[in-house]
């Protein structure tokens, strides 16, 4: 089974400042935490892809009707919690498994090594049919 | 598509047979394999260059037992010397080292992959590289897996394997039955695993249903006279046969009822209906041999409405009391609203909620039911349900426009 793990910008539960205001160390050791958990889901068998995306300020908002030019907005935007920071995209066994990657990934480090508790989406990835059909 | 006549099929055939009498000559199935799997890569570029062997065998068993040689000549040099002699003591037979016997090597190995101690998903990939003889990168890219992740998963599956601490023997004859289902398992599973994405963009992933065909051949080989290993065989044939049928060129399905027969491999059904005619006869029916003959029944009407479902229904109704699954019972309440109306097939899924809860495929039955009864209204608040539980993309494109279409035509009538 396939799920996504998906984060969005600033959305966290404790109330650490944003990243850009960490001390070197702490930004070093929540990156860490970052590689050694992708490794580790490497070495289990279970990493499919795991991608950040550029920051908000880099984004853009495309509505089109088909005919006339695109309306493109650029960022930043304010609301910039509501947009997609990054993904791991997970092969499982179980449901019950990429809970709990996704609890490890909520509890990486913050200031002095202080857990975030980022809330993580978990998506299940639509897969194959019943062959029965 | 099984692999033909080239060096890939050759490599394929050959591999179990290399990791047989490798494993033979220096025990240790998890190095052996690994060393199979550079032999097998390795003849892949020799072979092209230089041209195939007179005896491609011995070639790869020797360039893997180099292999062999190589690692623990390393290992040595980490003074592990004593382990090693131990390893080396154990693994011999008092008599020495076996010729390759062939067909019983790649059926012990089957026992080995498809281990009780492994899951499936760990079981399926180890299979094919040990037994079928396929390489990393193309399990990775058949799984939709980073190469990476399907090495690691592999090997943890061979350390799993290790710590079982079997033995390079079949298993005793009392464990057999009890084994031959989990490697059958496996098998099933292999196939479904193809054949539920064998069209449109996942094009890599149809290999998947002909090497399960290919490693149920070889079990049948190896165990020709095994019921169930021929229905299970039985089945995937007249299940595969159906394949150029079930999906649309844009990858969309296309059910049982409205697919185009002509289209079906007529050589492959054949092959089916013969193998479970025999099969049944023998009287040791089982769930495969059931499944197969139920398949048999479908692939053998000209037509949609020629189909016996007076026979399927009876086929379920002994396949239920088998399993006792609750989707099996789903599977006879359609046969019976095709025999004896939407009201019966209604009836006996009436108490299934318990059992399945929410199941979506509780839902599409249901929906289709109601459909045939007439109940256009019901049929669409089902079709939708059905729709928003599916964790596939394909079958929830088909609810919905079923859903949709039934709610156009309430719409114009």
């Amino acid at each position: 089974m396939r799920f996504m793990l998906l984060q969005n910008y600033g959305e966290v539960e404790s109330d650490c400042p944003p990243m850009t205001e960490w001390t070197p160390g702490d930004i070093k050791a929540h990156i860490d935490f970052q590689h050694a958990l992708n490794n580790e889901l490497t070495e289990r068998g279970e990493l499919v892809d795991a991608q950040g995306l550029a920051g908000p300020d880099q984004a853009k908002f495309v509505v089109a009707n088909g005919a006339g030019a695109p309306v493109i907005t650029d960022g930043p935007f304010p609301e910039s919690k509501e947009l997609l920071a990054g993904y791991r995209m997970v092969d499982v066994e179980t449901a019950e498994r990429a809970i709990e990657i996704a609890a490890q990934a909520s509890a990486a480090p913050g200031p002095k090594g202080v857990p975030i508790r980022q809330p993580i989406e978990v998506r299940q990835v639509m897969s194959a049919p019943d062959p029965e059909v | 598509m099984t692999p033909g006549t080239g060096t890939e099929g050759l490599l394929r055939e050959l591999a179990p047979r290399v990791l047989g009498a490798v494993v033979r000559r220096y025990g240790n199935f998890a190095d052996a394999e690994d060393a199979v799997q550079e032999a097998l890569l390795a003849a892949t570029t020799a072979w092209a260059a230089e041209g195939r062997p007179d005896n491609p065998l011995g070639w790869l068993v020797r360039v893997a037992s180099r292999r062999m040689a190589d690692q623990y000549r390393q290992q040595e040099a980490r003074r592990r010397r004593e382990d090693l002699a131990a390893s080396w003591s154990l693994s011999m037979s008092p008599e020495g080292p076996h010729p390759a016997p062939g067909h019983d090597d790649s059926l012990i190995l089957m026992f080995m992959c498809c281990h009780p101690s492994l899951t499936p998903a760990s079981a399926i990939p180890l299979t094919l590289r040990a037994v079928g003889g396929l390489t990393t990168r193309e399990i990775a890219a058949a799984f939709l897996v980073p190469e990476a992740t399907m090495a690691q998963r592999i090997s943890r599956a061979k350390a799993k394997v290790k710590a079982s601490d079997e033995p390079f023997t079949l298993p005793s004859p009392d464990a057999r039955p009890e084994r031959l289902r989990s490697v059958l398992h496996v098998l099933y599973l292999l196939f479904n695993e193809g054949y539920a994405s064998s069209n449109g963009p996942d094009l890599a992933r149809s290999d998947l249903s002909g090497e399960a065909i290919r490693l149920v051949r070889g079990v049948r080989d190896a165990l020709p006279e095994d019921p169930e290993v021929a229905g299970l065989l039985a089945l995937m044939l007249l299940t595969d046969a159906r394949r150029p049928a079930r999906t649309r060129g844009d990858g969309e399905l296309v059910p049982l009822a409205e697919q185009d027969r002509t289209l079906w491999d007529r050589a492959l059904i054949a092959e089916g209906v013969a193998l479970i005619t025999l099969t049944l006869r023998q009287g040791q029916v089982g769930e495969y041999q059931v499944q197969g003959a139920i398949a048999a029944v479908h692939d053998q009407a000209a037509r949609y409405a020629d189909t016996d479902w007076s026979e399927i229904l009876s086929l379920y109704g002994l396949l239920e009391r088998m399993t006792g699954n609750p989707m099996v019972t789903l599977n006879r309440a359609v046969a019976a609203a095709m025999a004896d109306g939407p009201g019966t097939g209604l009836a006996l899924i009436d108490g299934l909620g318990e059992r399945l809860g929410d199941h979506h495929r509780l839902h599409a039955v249901r929906a289709h039911l109601l459909e045939l009864a007439g109940d256009n209204p019901t049929a669409i608040v089902e079709f939708r349900a059905a729709a928003a539980g599916t964790t596939n993309l394909r079958e929830r494109h088909y609810l919905t426009t079923k859903a949709a279409s039934l709610a156009t035509e309430r719409a114009d009538g």
